[in-house]
Parts: structure tokens; sequence; C-alpha cells
């Protein structure tokens, strides 16, 4: 078996800022990734350049034996609505919000050639289930949604063509606790059930330990220290890991 | 060129109509594809039929026949002054007759007569993007052109169906050429588009406030999008045309007075006249 996304030696500048400096990552099949790091230490530029969306200065990564720096729009666009999702952190940024419940969660259904209406619906009305909003919603507009719920719709929309990796980019931020538990539950439950690798940048130390096989610790655009997730929290190693891990607040 | 008079044939000067054939040549290679062009000032605003002006004018030869319609109608203030300022600046002869025209500007409608290889078809188009309403950045739909990435176009007809039951689009419906662009029909009706597909007349499209020229060839794929349990339907009005009885044709409600008097006519005039001179000549 090999790596479904590999990276080696991603370097960025922004100026004088090294937002990465040295990044080699590995993502196997049906891996959950969590990539953890204070603001500002290049956790979501990191999650940028894996996807393509911008070009590193240095290093190169490839996905299932494909080079995706190297890939012309049109390949990197069909690998983003194909085998790619995104979960943004701001669900405005991920969901059309003049667009209903049903067609948000349709459109990647339809860019990839549905074209049979009753089973789009009957996708997206699943889709709204299994994210645990009221199917009686379908055909509302995101912004009459709750923070949480939009967040909902948005991992639905993400999910509902089956793709093989997903990032996502602090997800749980905008959620209720209950909510919040619950979607790391169904999030968890996928990767089970559809073989989904996730690489998940989030500063809640809390989600990583529940939902993360494996865990990187970020600081000034380096991994400092990485390890499967119970190594990493019950042993950290790294002065700065150590830190990080003593500040998790208890309830 | 007109030696005598200084004057150039069909208005636009001959530089600008070397432009704007390469702009239709180029269109018409590629099917359904928008070609920029530098669309020039008409003596008529905006909205009125600039762009297809501007297309009839690089086309017109002297031996041509021109029809102008609006709404399917001849008789329109927009039609009548089109036809009457190529009367003027190339003297070519004008009809009403859909049958005698070589070169056919329109506004709106198809004619309901079929098309012929020897006819050319222009319409005038206010907004060429059909993506301009689901995608405001320009830039990005140039993109999605590129890239035939069209789910976009299918998530408004899902929104259609969902709100209405139905797809609610009766005009200006979106239309795939050649299986390869998207393309917009100009606003003419729904009832219009099936006549599109593979028509023997080449079909030219002029925007001139947007400036972009585009083009289906003669016997062209044009379908409509749609989905598999929602196909395309044309749409009509279910009466028959209160003058010459039609069943077929496309047509316009009339309101007849203000205490709600109404009638339902023809759109295409000469097809309406044809018909009636037709059921005389009967009786």
């Amino acid at each position: 078996m090999s790596a479904l996304l590999s990276a080696r030696g991603l370097e960025l500048r922004f100026g004088r800022i090294a937002a990465l400096d040295g990044v080699d990552l590995d993502i196997w099949p049906g891996e959950v990734v969590a990539i953890v790091g204070e603001s500002g230490s290049g956790k979501t530029t990191l999650l940028r350049v894996l996807s393509g969306l911008v070009p590193p200065d240095a290093g190169g990564v490839i996905f299932d034996g494909q080079d995706v720096l190297g890939m012309n729009e049109a390949a990197r666009r069909n690998l983003m609505r194909t085998q790619w999702g995104f979960v943004h952190q701001n669900p405005r940024d991920g969901l059309r919000m003049g667009v209903s419940a049903g067609g948000n969660i349709g459109e990647r259904l339809m860019a990839t050639g549905a074209r049979h209406y009753g089973n789009i619906r009957a996708a997206a009305a699943d889709w709204l289930r299994r994210v645990e909003i009221d199917p009686d919603r379908l055909d509302a507009l995101p912004r009459t949604f709750s923070g949480g719920m939009q967040q909902r719709l948005q991992i639905a929309r993400t999910l509902v063509t089956h793709p093989r990796l997903v990032f996502m980019d602090e997800p749980t931020g905008g959620l209720d606790v209950s909510v919040q538990a619950r979607l790391l539950d169904l999030i968890r439950a996928l990767v089970a059930e559809l073989g989904l690798s996730v690489l998940l940048v989030t500063h809640d130390i809390a989600a990583a330990r529940l939902l993360a096989h494996r865990i990187l610790v970020m600081r000034q655009g380096q991994v400092v220290e990485q390890g499967l997730t119970d190594r990493v929290l019950d042993d950290p190693q790294h002065p700065y890991t150590q830190l990080l891990v003593t500040s998790v607040l208890a309830a | 060129m007109n030696a005598q008079t200084g004057y150039n044939f069909a208005y636009v000067d001959e530089s600008t109509k070397r432009m704007i054939r390469r702009a239709i040549l180029k269109g018409v290679a590629i099917p359904g594809h928008q070609v920029p062009f530098g669309s020039r000032e008409m003596p008529l605003p905006y909205g009125w039929g600039t762009g297809g002006i501007q297309v009839t004018a690089s086309i017109l030869g002297p031996s041509d026949v021109l029809k102008v319609i609006d709404q399917g109608a001849d008789d329109t203030t927009n039609a009548v002054s089109i036809r009457a300022f190529f009367r003027r600046v190339a003297g070519v002869a004008t009809t009403e007759r859909t049958a005698e025209a070589t070169v056919i500007q329109t506004r709106h409608r198809i004619p309901e007569h079929a098309l012929t290889e020897r006819q050319i078809l222009v319409y005038q188009v206010p907004m060429p993007e059909p993506l301009f309403r689901l995608e405001a950045r320009v830039a990005e739909t140039k993109r999605m052109h590129a890239l035939a990435d069209y789910g976009l176009m299918h998530v408004k007809l899902y929104e259609d169906i969902a709100r209405h039951g139905h797809i609610a689009t009766s005009y200006n419906y979106p239309v795939m050429v050649d299986g390869r662009y998207l393309m917009s029909p100009s606003p003419i009706p729904a009832f219009d588009n099936p006549k599109m597909d593979r028509m023997p007349a080449l079909q030219l499209f002029g925007a001139g406030r947007e400036k972009r020229i585009y083009a289906v060839p003669p016997y062209t794929a044009v379908r409509s999008l749609d989905f598999e349990d929602h196909p395309f339907r044309p749409i009509r009005a279910p009466h028959a045309c209160t003058l010459c009885g039609s069943r077929e044709s496309y047509l316009d409600e009339v309101i007849t007075d203000d205490r709600g008097g109404k009638m339902f006519v023809c759109s295409d005039t000469d097809y309406c006249a044809e018909r009636q001179a037709a059921k005389a000549a009967a009786e």
C-alpha cells in the first residue's frame, strides 16, 4: 500500500516569514491526520498548498500517483470535485447562500454528471438526515440556518460525492459542544464506512484526540513533532507540544 | 466602397467589417463560444440591437433581401426603423416575408417558417453570458467555459424545479451547443429552442454593449439543458390564434380593453398574415 497523499520538502515564504519550512507529510488511505498548532503556525497555509490552491516556493505534492502541483487546472478541478472535499472554517465560504440546501448538496453531484432530479433530491434529503438536519428544510436557504446547521450542511455538500480525501479547516469551530460531538462521531463513522482520509486542521486538541489517528504539531512553519495521537498527547517530547498539551482546559 | 460618394456600403467602414467578419468566422469555427469584438457606436441606443445591426451590416451584400423582426412582429418600432436604416444606407431590398429573406435580423423570436440553407438568422443579444446571474465574476465564467465546468447551470434548473415544481425558465433558456459550449440563445421563448437544433440556416448572435459575437453553424446540435425526469418542454399558451386559428405557433396575449378583455394572436405577424390570406383564398 502506498500513501494517498504525500508531500515532500514544502517551503513557502511570505516576505521574511517562513509559512512553511521544509514540511514532509504522508496521508494513508482511511487515515485521519490532525495538524495542530497555534495561530500563524502555518496550518492553514499547509492545507492550501496541499490542495493546490497556493503554489509553494519549493517541494512537491503527489496524490494517488499524480503530481498535484504540476497538473493543469482542468485536472485539478476535476480532482477537487471528485476525489477531494474541502470543508471551510466559515460555512459561508463553502456554501452558496442564495441556493437552497438541496441545491447546495446537489451541486457536486450535478457537476459530476448527475442529471436525474429525483435521485439528486433523494441523495440531498438522505445527506441532510445524516448530518441531523430535518429533511423538511431541503428547500430552505442556508441563510435561514443556524451557524451549526450551516457547517453541517457544508459537510453534507462535501461528502455527497464520497471523496477519498477531505481537507477540513477548523470544521468544528462554529458548533456547540453537543453538535460538535455528534459531528465528530459522524466523521469517525464515515471514515470507517467510506474509507475516507481526512486532513484536519484544528487548534482544538480534544477534537484532534477524538478524531485523529495521527497528529502533526506545527510551529513557525515547521513540523516540530509528529506521531500517533495518544503518543503525542500523552507523552509529548517537544517543549512546544508539552506547552500545548498542558494548556488544554478541562471542563 | 462607393468611390463616387465616399460613402461605404451598409454603414460600417471596411476595417470594422473585416474585424467583425473575423469574429464571426471565429464564432462559426467554435460553435457557441463567445468571441470578443470591438463593438462600435451605432446610431441607436444599447438594447435596441446595436450588436445585431453590426453583424447584419458586416454580412449584408447588395443582392441580399433583409427582414427585421422584433418579438416576431415586422411592424414594431424597432423592426421598422432598422429595416428603414438598411434600406437607406445599403439600398438593399427589404421584405416582411420570411421565405423571401436572405438575412433575418431578429429580437426575441425565431420565425415560425422553417429556415433554409440560403438564409442567415442574426440575433440581437442583450446579455451573451448564460452564467452571469449565477457567477458575478467574468474571469470565473470564462474559466468555467474553458473547462466546460457547467454544474452550476444545473443548480439553477434544480432550484427552479424545487421552487416551482417545473423548470420555470420560459425564455433565454440555456442550451448546450455541439455538446461543448453552454450558450444563451438570447431572450427567445423556450418554445423556439427546438428550432435552433440542426437548423439549416447559419445563426449569428451579436451583443453590442457586451461586445461579444457567437454563432451556431448550420446543422449543429443545440440541446436545451434539462433533467432526465424533468425533460425540457417548450411552453406555449394553450389557445388558438384569434386571427388565423393556428394551434402550433407561439402566441402573444393582447389586452383589448380595460375590462379584462384579451385575445391570443400569433407573435409571428408574417406567419399569421400568410395563414389568414390562405384562409381567405380558400373561402
